[in-house]
């Protein structure tokens, strides 16, 4: 693992989230009513729209152009659509979210 | 042969520690140092003490008889300055010298002072040991204090200073209370308690700083710059491992000192205990996980073999009269199913969360006594699927019946109005059914409740099922969504009967199914909560969709549209020309709209920031056409131009949109203005559309043109500018109260009933009132959202959080 610090926790809204500029194309970082961090693809795979622009709730986000609902932990969309989006390994220490570099290099490899 | 062991720190751990070591019955000559000038007591009950429940005598532990039995030295009162490991020594801070076999560092922790201007002051402490509570305690009747913090200690130190007729505030910097271990709908209950007490909690506040006065504390400053003068202000932020000790001799350190299964730090002899201890990267502070390591390290002590393992934690807050109690993970998520329920008649919340077969986590308030069941239920794993159906009821209750959708309603005292129209309060609708009404005509005869407008017909309907049981059948009517057997008109109602003024709010007293709702009901009610209540609620942009959020539309592409008003289609060249600069200098596509006015389409995200400064600098604000709100006014040239025009059309279209604009509805609000019948600004497919006649102004109402046309009707023909304009807003005020959230007013008007609409805005006082609630909440809402937006601290959060392309690749 290879944890790069891209910024505090508090600069995430909460129930709100982030980009990251990655050089695999642009990560979502989410953070949950519940203070928790999830990390995934910040591209919808009906038509790109931009999930880190979406609601979220609970531990799923909602497409902001066509509500397309996506579970954070997993990737896969929910109900009758069908998907996933890629999720990558993120955590919070002292209140800096960390996202897994090796991860992404790993992600542009397969 | 006696060893020599030294103790530092004589808190709660090493306390514990003693009792073991001498029960085991080791020869120890022991040395005990302690900062404070005192030996062990139980620093888990000052909050009694705080409260007057208890006295400081009946808190302490070990007395100096105690010590005095088993031959411990001690010195209290009395710091441990240094230690030099290689001598096996400790430095005590008069400078004498001690040897030691064995030391124990039990160092316990420090209170976290957040460094705000102003910390230093006199009257500023912390909640941590028996000098903090004497000087709460000194505090008398009529003082006021601020508790920073809204934790367990932060609270605990409140409702002592409070019981003590202190007039205190909590300022808590989250959206809940207690957030760690409470999910939102359980932290509303507490700060429902609290408040009710007569506790003031702010929560979602920032402290900024704090003020003093000939060198005591005066007040605190919070970053809105409102100030709240106080006599003593209590920091309840937060504690930090007490290590300064244990790494100036270079021990093993992390954020608390590094310990084994064995509680051995990376010296041999030395260990360490408490809220000292960093142990597999977790610290500690609750005594439970303390008291285990004090039997651990007793025994390794004692040459046996023993293992500290953590454990599953659950919290009991102690503050007198609230019933709350969490365990476990309880946070939501794929693979995991919540049982919640809510009574809100009683005040009940509980919730399980269930992963698999097995119970992960509870948080309940306001009835606890299961807590103990459910917390073995998720230490042990058991596996629960047989009593799944009825879990949630508790050991005792078998065969439990299903939770009452009708709850919320039941809940409703008497007094709470049902009928708005015709102001019918529960009371009266169970008056009637108890004489005899059975069914929905009935009541409507009897009492006049769902006679007028009809959006109450839903509750009206859960009054009667609710009062009658079985005997009355409840017709099946559109909820919100899944996460609620109401409709959008019952939850409307209900917001307004029973002043729900927050989201949480509403999610308990309504019973809602899911912790915090999802992207179709938020929304809307987040709309409710800020239409009924402006100077209460405030608005949450996370529950708003992209465009609202952003203040902008996104386009296909990600990128977005820009369009600054032109106030009833009329501009300037120097608009114009600006417009021209910002189309140049963005790279933006320029569109002509069909509401009269520039489009700049392909403006990246993080360039919004500066474009909107650019538009603000020429006198421009937003257009809102993202938003379910006021969008356009479409004028025609009107009497001043034009050779038919019978009154100045663009002058009255410009009066309104200034009057109407930055107004949410629960859809989007379109205007026009004709000057005259042939109807250049297309006012009659509109949803407020105003023809100019010679003998005045036709007021048309709920006319479209998207996916249904629609022809306005007529609402009122009006003599005078100033009287269309009071029929405009109030008409707007009467939608904005009353619309389900994404009902164009044509759809509204549908439901309700044109009658209903013109018989209420026919009373002048109505109006009147009505005009005066549209003017408080533009108080609240008539914000240019670009130029609170135009800022550097706009731009960095509308830019990536990270660009990690300009990191070297690995
Ligand atoms: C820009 C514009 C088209 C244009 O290039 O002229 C436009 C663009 C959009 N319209 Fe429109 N409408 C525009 C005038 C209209 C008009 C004409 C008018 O206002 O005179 C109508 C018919 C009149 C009416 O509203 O009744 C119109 C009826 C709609 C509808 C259907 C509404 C309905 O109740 O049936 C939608 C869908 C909705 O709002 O849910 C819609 C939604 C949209 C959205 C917001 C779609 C979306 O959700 O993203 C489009 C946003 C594009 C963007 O990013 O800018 N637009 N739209 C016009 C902006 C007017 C302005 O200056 O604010
Ligand atoms: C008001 C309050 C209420 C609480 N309520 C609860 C509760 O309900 N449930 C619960 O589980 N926990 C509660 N706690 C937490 C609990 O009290 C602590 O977890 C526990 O006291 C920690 O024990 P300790 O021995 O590690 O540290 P402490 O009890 O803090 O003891 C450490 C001692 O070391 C001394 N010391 C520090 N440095 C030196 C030095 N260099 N030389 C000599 N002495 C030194 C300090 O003066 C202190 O007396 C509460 C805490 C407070 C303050
Ligand atoms: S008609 Fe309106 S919503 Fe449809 S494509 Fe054109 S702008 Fe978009
Ligand atoms: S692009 Fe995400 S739902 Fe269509």
């Amino acid at each position: 693992m290879n944890w790069i610090d891209i910024g505090a926790l508090d600069d995430i809204p909460l129930r709100g989230a982030r980009r990251v500029k990655t050089t695999q194309g642009c990560v979502a970082v989410f953070r949950t009513a519940e203070d928790e961090v999830f990390a995934t693809s910040a591209s919808c795979p009906h038509r790109n729209g931009p999930l880190d622009e979406g609601i979220v709730h609970g531990r799923k986000i909602t497409c902001p152009l066509h509500n397309w609902v996506f579970s954070l932990e997993t990737g896969e969309a929910q109900g009758a659509d069908e998907g996933a989006i890629a999720t990558y390994a993120v955590r919070v220490e002292n209140g800096r979210v960390l996202l897994d570099g090796t991860a992404l290099a790993r992600a542009s490899a397969a | 042969m006696t060893q020599k062991l030294v103790i530092i720190g004589a808190g709660m751990a090493s306390g514990r520690l003693l009792e073991h070591l001498f029960e085991a019955g080791g020869d120890w000559d022991v040395t005990l140092f302690n900062a404070e000038p005192r030996g062990c007591y139980n620093r888990i009950m000052l909050s009694p003490v705080l409260s007057g429940e208890k006295t400081y005598d009946e808190i302490v532990t070990h007395n100096a008889a105690w010590y005095e039995e088993r031959g411990v030295t001690c010195r209290f009162g009395e710091k441990v300055a240094q230690i030099d490991r290689a001598a096996q020594t400790v430095t005590a801070e008069n400078g004498e010298i001690l040897a030691y076999d064995d030391l124990v560092i039990a160092t316990g922790s420090q209170p976290f002072i957040i460094p705000l201007p102003g910390h230093d002051l006199d009257g500023v402490i912390a909640y941590r040991d028996l000098e903090d509570t004497q000087r709460m305690m000194s505090l008398g009747q009529g003082t006021r204090a601020v508790v920073i913090g809204g934790g367990l200690l932060g609270l605990e130190a409140a409702a002592g200073l409070h019981a003590r007729g202190v007039e205190t505030t909590v300022v808590h910097l989250m959206g809940h209370l207690m957030e760690r271990q409470l999910d939102e709908a359980a932290g509303y209950l507490l700060r429902k308690e609290l408040t009710d007490r007569g506790i003031d909690v702010r929560c979602s506040t920032n402290s900024k700083e704090i003020v003093g006065k000939d060198g005591k504390v005066a007040a605190l400053k919070l970053d809105t710059g409102e100030e709240l003068p106080c006599d003593l202000l209590v920091m309840a932020v937060g504690i930090r491992p007490n290590v300064a000790l244990a790494q100036a001799a270079g021990l093993a350190v992390g954020k608390g000192i590094h310990v084994d299964d064995r509680l051995g730090t990376s010296d041999p002899h030395i260990h360490a205990l408490g809220e000292c201890v960093e142990h597999e990267g977790a610290l500690f502070g609750l005594v439970a996980p303390l008291y285990d390591q004090a039997k651990v390290l007793a025994a390794t002590l004692a040459g046996q073999e023993a293992a500290f393992r953590q454990k599953q934690l659950s919290t009991k807050l102690k503050v007198t009269g609230c019933d709350l109690f969490s365990a476990g993970d309880f946070a939501d998520g794929e693979g995991r199913e919540d049982i919640v329920f809510r009574d809100p008649a009683r005040g009940i919340y509980k919730r399980l969360v269930i992963e698999g077969d097995r119970l992960i986590g509870a948080v309940m308030y306001g009835d606890t006594a299961d807590g103990n069941w459910f917390f073995g239920l998720i230490k042990d794993g058991t596996e629960i699927s047989e009593m799944r159906d009825t879990l949630i009821f508790g050991p005792a209750y078998q065969g439990g019946a299903a939770a009452d959708p009708l709850a919320a309603v039941a809940a409703l005292p008497a007094d709470a109005e049902i009928c708005g129209c015709n102001g019918v309060c529960k009371g009266q609708i169970v008056g009637a059914i108890e004489g005899g009404a059975t069914d929905l005509a009935a009541i409507k005869a009897k009492t006049k409740a769902s006679a007028s407008c009809g959006t109450c017909t839903g509750l009206v309907e859960q009054v009667l099922a609710s009062t009658l049981g079985d005997d009355f059948v409840l017709p099946a009517a559109a909820t919100v969504c899944g996460c609620t057997d109401l409709s959008h008109e019952d939850v409307r109602r209900l917001i307004k009967a029973q002043e729900l003024k927050s989201q949480p709010a509403v999610w308990q007293e309504l019973g809602w199914k899911t912790p915090n709702g999802c992207h179709v009901c938020r929304p809307a009610v987040n709309f409710y909560l800020l239409a009924d209540w402006p100077l209460d609620y405030v608005d949450d942009p996370q529950s708003r969709f992209v465009n609202e959020r952003n203040h902008a539309n996104i386009q296909k592409d990600g990128t977005y549209s820009v369009m600054p008003r032109m106030w009833g289609g009329m501009t300037t060249a120097d608009e114009l020309r600006a417009i021209a600069e910002a189309a140049d200098k963005y790279g933006a596509t320029v569109k002509v709209t069909g509401g009269q006015r520039i489009d700049l389409l392909g403006i990246h995200k993080e360039d919004l920031p500066a474009i909107w400064a650019d538009i603000n600098a020429a006198g421009m604000v937003s257009g809102h056409a993202y938003t379910k709100g006021l969008r356009t006014v479409k004028t025609c040239v009107g009497k001043d131009w034009c050779r038919f025009g019978t009154q100045d059309s663009t002058g009255l279209g410009i009066t309104l949109e200034k009057r109407l604009w930055g107004s949410w509805t629960p859809h989007k609000v379109k205007l026009g203005v004709s000057g005259c019948p042939r109807n250049c600004a297309e006012a009659t497919c509109k949803d407020i559309g105003i023809v100019c006649v010679d003998s005045g102004y036709q007021i048309g109402v709920g006319g479209a043109a998207g996916m249904d046309v629609k022809e306005v009707v007529r609402l009122h023909d009006a003599r005078t500018e100033a009287e269309t304009i009071e029929w405009v807003v109030a008409f707007v005020q009467l939608y904005r109260e009353h619309a389900k959230y994404l009902d164009r007013a044509y759809k509204w008007l549908a439901k309700v009933g044109l009658d209903w609409v013109k018989e209420t805005l026919s009373d002048p006082a109505t109006r009147e009132a009505l005009v005066e609630r549209f003017d408080i909440s533009q108080s609240v809402y008539q914000h240019d959202p670009w130029a609170e937006r135009a800022t550097p601290a706009t731009a960095r959060q509308y830019a990536p959080l990270a660009d990690l392309t300009l990191e070297a690749a690995e």
